[in-house]
């Protein structure tokens, strides 16, 4: 006969176990993280929090890199109370009541990604583990975006991407930790296509240029599916280097090649410099077998425009925001004018979609770690997966949970022909809602990723 | 036929800046035996001539306008500038539309010098080191010079539009019988390789047809022997500087409507007129200029759909190629004469 172990003391211990297993389903929920304020990467002291901006202060995208600078340090100064409160008070989460982050002032340090991921990762890498950052934000390359997201994953902190348009943002390279407001290339192929198709009909021979990188190849792609499906026909697509600078030898073919249209699937200063190049070497004076050639530039920013000058006139593209678009489209955009006044009153000139989206995903972070209580990573992913909000510009919007994408409405717009000023380049010609913008989970140019479970790292 | 007289004229274009970079950086070497790697941020600071130019004549005074709102709602500030206060709307106006022009006149000066200052400051401390100490010193100061602009004109690229007047595209293709619009090519490059070739001419007449010129090529046959005639090798060394100084100037002055000039622009350029002297042969005054043309010509072909389909990535390569073939075949480099840079 064996002796049992059945002894009280081993019983309770038993108890103990069992009763802390059965409640792992429930301890990753809100309020076990919200008080758990240590064990993660970087866990902030009572006094203060800081966040790190890593944005491309050189390099093809630095226009639109100092313009999210600008909006970075706008969100912050909201946060802390100060200034006008910008977005705030549009905003539908109350949550966020100008005394920081859970009663922490925000501060934040700053990097320069040189538009290089390798850059972009080493500057982040020593906000994290330097200057402490919670979490890192910016972009404007969707190339130093996917780094950097990777990067934070590891890290176990948040990255909430900046200006980021690549579908493997949030398809095949998505992570946990990772957050995109911004739109990606399939939502501008869907809002795209019907105005092209109205604008230029279905019988197109179609000549792209692409930036040799992940979101030019995104772009081009969608592009492609789309314009090919409504009867157009890619002649050629050619790679660029980024950063190029001069793209006579890209452009000079384009004119003798049969194609009566070109997609210039450039971004920032190599889209200005592409356009104007294209202009100047007489493509928008060119006639293909009696039609008109044209020019569409799938995103569009108002930086850009401003760049490009006059050569930007009558060309279509897409857009995440614009800063007219509440006066134009009315209350559904609310937040804009509040946003515009802001930017507007501190810099001297409306805001740029990268600004928009910076200043909304600060926000966002700001407002997801105040409802759950905590700025543990995995608090926030949890906070921000399938949050629904409103008031940051862009209408009614979702952070779906499945891949940390957001939906809403897409900005089709236009250069306008005779603007009446430096700011007022650019026409909205219509909105895609956020239904037809959104896509399947399943959809196959953002198969093979993985969001993975969120890391809150140390 | 069309694309490739097209890419001929881009190439060309390319191989202006090339040529007129390479040239001075031949000048120097051939002439004062230094390997100038500053050369490129003298191209450099030529273009921010350029910038400044446009800049000061832009520079306005704010009127405000009540009839008018601005993106706030507030009453729209115009800027105007100076120059159009000062001499009227249609020659204030005009002066502001034609500043890059305009800056070859005030970049001579200027260049000249920045030429001598480097010289004397610098470089003649450096003419009886060896050429590896040169080439620190040059890089160095290329460094300096390049974070100095940074800190004063920021790290975008700056807008530099040519003239109003040579905007647009001219129909080339029609003075040779081709269909309308079958070669268009812009006015400003146009301008810009007529340009080139001018320079070029003037300072290939400037050392056939003057004594000056004489004994700076006598120099660069034979230094020494120039030296034991007793002629004053430093005044001529000062001015040869200064002269390949305003070419590359003059050529970065006429680029920036052709590229926004940026603070790394020369290292950009030098890299690539460095392998240009290299290919056209060390102290060779036309291979300098052939090369550049002829690299330039090859990088433009190099970028075309057809070969890039062919050979992905020659487009990024070729200039490196084509030197790695010449050297191999012929290590003097196209138009290089025995000894130079030979043991």
């Amino acid at each position: 006969m064996s002796k049992g172990n059945f002894t009280r003391r081993n019983m309770l211990k038993s108890g103990a176990v069992t009763g802390a297993a059965l409640a792992v389903p429930t301890i990753f929920t809100g309020r076990v993280w919200a008080d758990a304020h240590t064990g993660f990467t970087n866990a902030p002291g009572d006094s203060s929090v800081t966040l790190g901006f890593n944005v491309p202060q050189t390099g093809a995208y630095a226009d639109e890199g100092a313009d999210e600078l600008r909006a970075f340090q706008l969100a912050v100064k909201h946060l802390n109370g100060e200034g006008d409160g910008g977005m705030l008070n549009t905003f539908s989460s109350s949550a966020l009541d100008g005394t920081g982050i859970l009663g922490r002032r925000v501060e934040y340090v700053t990097g320069d990604t040189q538009t290089s991921s390798d850059a972009a990762r080493s500057s982040a890498r020593s906000m994290i583990e330097r200057d402490g950052a919670i979490m890192i934000s910016g972009g404007s390359s969707s190339g130093v975006a996917i780094a950097v997201q990777g990067l934070c994953q590891d890290a176990g902190v948040i990255f909430m991407a900046g200006l980021t348009h690549s579908n493997d943002t949030t398809g095949k390279d998505r992570r946990a930790n990772g957050f995109r407001h911004f739109f990606n290339t399939e939502q501008s192929g869907r809002a795209l296509a019907p105005i092209l198709e109205a604008a230029y009909g279905t019988d197109r021979r179609a000549y792209h240029l692409t930036a040799d990188y992940t979101w030019g190849w995104s772009q081009q792609r969608s592009m492609q599916t789309y314009t090919e499906d409504m009867g157009w026909e890619t002649t050629n697509a050619v790679l660029t280097p980024v950063g190029a600078g001069d793209f006579s030898s890209y452009i000079t073919p384009v004119a003798n090649s049969g194609a009566d249209l070109l997609i210039l699937n450039h971004y920032g200063g190599d889209m200005v410099n592409s356009l104007t190049q294209a202009v100047q070497f007489g493509l928008r004076d060119l006639q293909v077998d009696g039609v008109n050639f044209e020019i569409v530039v799938p995103l569009y920013s108002e930086l850009m425009a401003r760049g490009a000058g006059s050569n930007i006139a009558g060309i279509l593209g897409s857009q995440n925001w614009d800063w007219k678009i509440e006066n134009e489209r009315g209350d559904r955009y609310a937040g804009t004018n509040a946003f515009v006044q802001s930017f507007g009153q501190e810099y001297g000139f409306p805001p740029s979609q990268a600004a928009q989206t910076c200043y909304a995903q600060t926000m966002l972070y700001a407002d997801a770690v105040s409802r759950g209580g905590s700025f543990n990573p995995c608090s926030v992913v949890e906070a921000l997966e399938g949050f629904e909000f409103d008031g940051l510009g862009n209408g009614p919007t979702l952070y779906r949970a499945d891949d940390h994408q957001c939906f809403k409405d897409v900005v089709v717009v236009r250069g306008k022909e005779n603007p009446e000023n430096e700011f007022d380049l650019v026409e909205i010609v219509d909105i895609t809602s956020r239904e037809d913008a959104t896509y399947a989970t399943d959809h196959p140019d953002f198969a093979g990723g993985d969001l993975g479970t969120c890391n809150p790292g140390a | 036929m069309e694309a490739i007289i097209l890419q001929v004229l881009n190439g060309l274009d390319k191989g202006s800046a090339y040529a007129l970079i390479a040239l001075g950086l031949t000048l120097i070497f051939g002439t004062l035996g230094v390997v100038n790697f500053a050369h490129g941020a003298l191209f450099m600071m030529g273009a921010f001539v350029a910038v400044t130019v446009k800049r000061l004549l832009g520079t306005s005074y704010e009127v405000v306008d009540e009839t008018r709102t601005d993106f706030l709602g507030n009453p729209m500030t115009i800027d105007t500038p100076y120059v159009v206060s000062w001499f009227g709307e249609s020659v204030g106006n005009a002066m502001v539309d034609w500043a890059v022009p305009l800056s070859v006149l005030i970049a001579i000066p200027i260049m000249a010098v920045i030429g001598v200052a480097i010289e004397r400051g610098l470089i003649k401390h450096f003419y009886k080191r060896p050429h590896a100490d040169q080439i620190l010193v040059t890089f160095g100061l290329a460094i300096v010079l390049q974070e100095i602009i940074k800190a004063f004109y920021g790290a975008n690229p700056i807008p530099t539009p040519a003239p109003s007047a040579f905007t647009g595209s001219f129909d080339i293709g029609q003075l040779f019988g081709f269909d309308p619009f079958a070669i268009m090519y812009p006015y400003w490059r146009l301008v810009y390789f007529g340009f080139s070739a001018i320079i070029i001419a003037a300072v290939f007449a400037f050392l056939q047809f003057t004594t000056f010129g004489m004994v700076v090529r006598a120099g660069m046959a034979d230094r020494e022997t120039v030296g034991l005639l007793g002629i004053d090798i430093d005044r001529r060394f000062v001015i040869v500087f200064a002269i390949a100084a305003v070419v590359a100037g003059l050529a970065g002055v006429m680029y920036t409507p052709i590229l926004s000039p940026n603070y790394h622009m020369g290292m950009d350029f030098l890299v690539l007129s460095f392998v240009v002297v290299v290919v056209g042969g060390m102290g060779s005054l036309g291979g300098a200029v052939l090369a550049g043309f002829l690299l330039g010509i090859l990088q433009s072909f190099a970028s075309m759909s057809a070969i890039i389909e062919l050979v992905p990535g020659i487009n990024q390569v070729i200039i490196y190629l084509v030197a790695v073939i010449v050297l191999l075949t012929r290590p003097r480099g196209l138009l290089g004469r025995k000894g130079v840079m030979e043991d």
